[in-house]
């Protein structure tokens, strides 16, 4: 089967390869592009360990080809902290214990990065039915919660000391 | 599997009438990429339809109508406000479907064509009376979207043929429409019944409605007998009660896991009870 040579961008640096039909976004990050934060947890766009962010719209990368990428923006948790400085939100989760065996995590953070970034201050409701497409067998959400609020609080006290 | 990114309509429908063997069309991909991982559907020709121009814009036409793109998402469904004022049942029905990361994705004219008899989206355009722009060997042309699904998992839509657009009516004063569904959970599962109204009022009296019901039949229900009920009254519990009876008596639902016959049979009069005050309420507003 002849593969599809795809261009785009992920965190920010152009990125070209080459992939099958059938190939998803998800199998492209992980095998090819040897970025393996995204995980796949069911493959079937329920679990949301696979979040990544495309043109900054969040998405499950199993549900989205490989070859679909190509011109668009791609985002993953390999692009979230800057350098070995953390973002907030990683930073909060260790605090806040938001996670044991980690799997969901990366998802986690990338989904909860384009909440914050869509919404400054979401209601608890609000950030629990955001996150309702990323499962957690672990935590039992709550810590998540926490961590996420406050990130939020945080973000925004240090917009109004900014201004 | 080959893999096509045609630049029109004219060029994906010939693709796609051309093509031997199984063929899709990607938009969303939500339900597609999930039956090609789970090897239920395998598409030998698979044709990608979001480079096509206009298929992400939600235009309001100069009558006042809507037309959708079909790789539209809910998620810039939601985020539009002139269209979920003018038709909020519709909007709220495609943002129930699935997860944050699902609406990102999912589209209205994918949830009608992958032709679950559960799509939320389905029932709230059939009370819209919405229609669907289609193009194939035979032309273009308008199908209502009640003529669309066939069976589970079945579109009367021929080979070649493709949805272009979808189309909603105008906001007419005094209109109001709303969808409910019934799950067991409070997010991310499957519509056990799901329930569309969509009314105009004149002083307080309803002067037009349709009531549709999805999940409870092979296909999604228009409802006369419910939309008879409680046209001429003020929505009073009379015809509330008479809209009740006349949306479980249309159903013809199946066991599952999700519920029971009976189940789905009552639920399908509560919701078109409750979803019938929410379109009234919104349509008295509207004419205030």
């Amino acid at each position: 089967m002849s593969k599809i040579h795809v261009t785009t961008s992920v965190n920010g640096d152009a990125v070209e390869f080459l992939c099958d039909p059938r190939e998803t976004l998800l199998d492209v990050l992980r095998d090819r592009l040897h970025l393996t934060g995204a995980k796949e947890g069911c493959g079937t766009g329920d679990c949301g360990a696979c979040s990544v962010t495309l043109d900054g719209r969040l998405v499950c990368s199993c549900l989205v080809l490989g070859a679909e990428a190509e011109g668009h923006e791609i985002g993953t948790i390999e692009g979230i902290a800057n350098g070995e400085e953390l973002h907030p939100l990683q930073q909060k989760f260790i605090e806040h214990a938001a996670l044991q065996c980690g799997i969901c995590t990366p998802g986690i953070l990338v989904a909860t990065k384009a909440l914050l970034e869509k919404n400054p201050d979401p209601t608890e409701t609000e950030v629990r039915y955001w996150l309702a497409g990323n499962l957690c067998r672990c935590t039992g959400y709550d810590k998540i919660i926490r961590a996420v609020m406050d990130t939020a609080a945080d973000l925004r006290s240090d917009m109004k000391e900014a201004t | 599997m080959h893999y096509h990114t045609p630049a029109s309509f004219d060029e994906a429908a010939a693709l796609a009438a051309s093509a031997t063997g199984i063929t899709r069309f990607l938009a969303g991909g939500t339900d597609v990429l999930v039956q090609l991982r789970a090897d239920i559907v395998t598409p030998d020709t698979l044709i990608d339809i979001k480079h096509i121009a206009g298929v992400h814009d939600i235009i309001q036409m100069p009558n006042g109508g809507w037309q959708i793109g079909i790789a539209v998402t809910g998620a810039e469904m939601t985020e539009h406000p002139a269209l979920a004022a003018a038709w909020p049942g519709v909007v709220e029905a495609m943002d129930l479907v699935g997860s944050t990361q699902i609406q990102g994705r999912a589209t209205l004219t994918g949830n009608l064509c992958n032709g679950s008899p559960a799509a939320d989206s389905v029932p709230a355009m059939v009370a819209a009376d919405a229609s669907v722009s289609v193009c194939g060997p035979k032309g273009a042309h308008k199908v209502a979207v009640l003529d669309i699904p066939t069976a589970p998992g079945r579109t009367s839509l021929a080979k070649g043929e493709m949805v272009t657009a979808i189309n909603l009516p105008a906001r007419e004063p005094g209109g109001g429409d709303a969808y409910l569904r019934f799950i067991p959970r409070t997010e991310m599962d499957i519509a056990v019944v799901g329930c569309g109204v969509n009314l105009r009022v004149d002083g307080g009296k309803i002067t037009h409605a349709r009531v549709s019901l999805g999940a409870v039949a092979p296909t999604v229900l228009l409802v006369g007998e419910a939309a008879d009920a409680i046209i001429g009254s003020t929505l009073d519990d009379a015809a509330l009660d008479r809209l009740a009876a006349a949306a479980s008596a249309a159903c013809n639902p199946i066991d599952d896991k999700r519920g029971t016959i009976e189940f789905r049979i009552h639920v399908a009069g509560v919701l078109a009870r409750r979803t019938a005050k929410i379109a009234y309420d919104r349509a008295i507003a509207a004419g205030e």
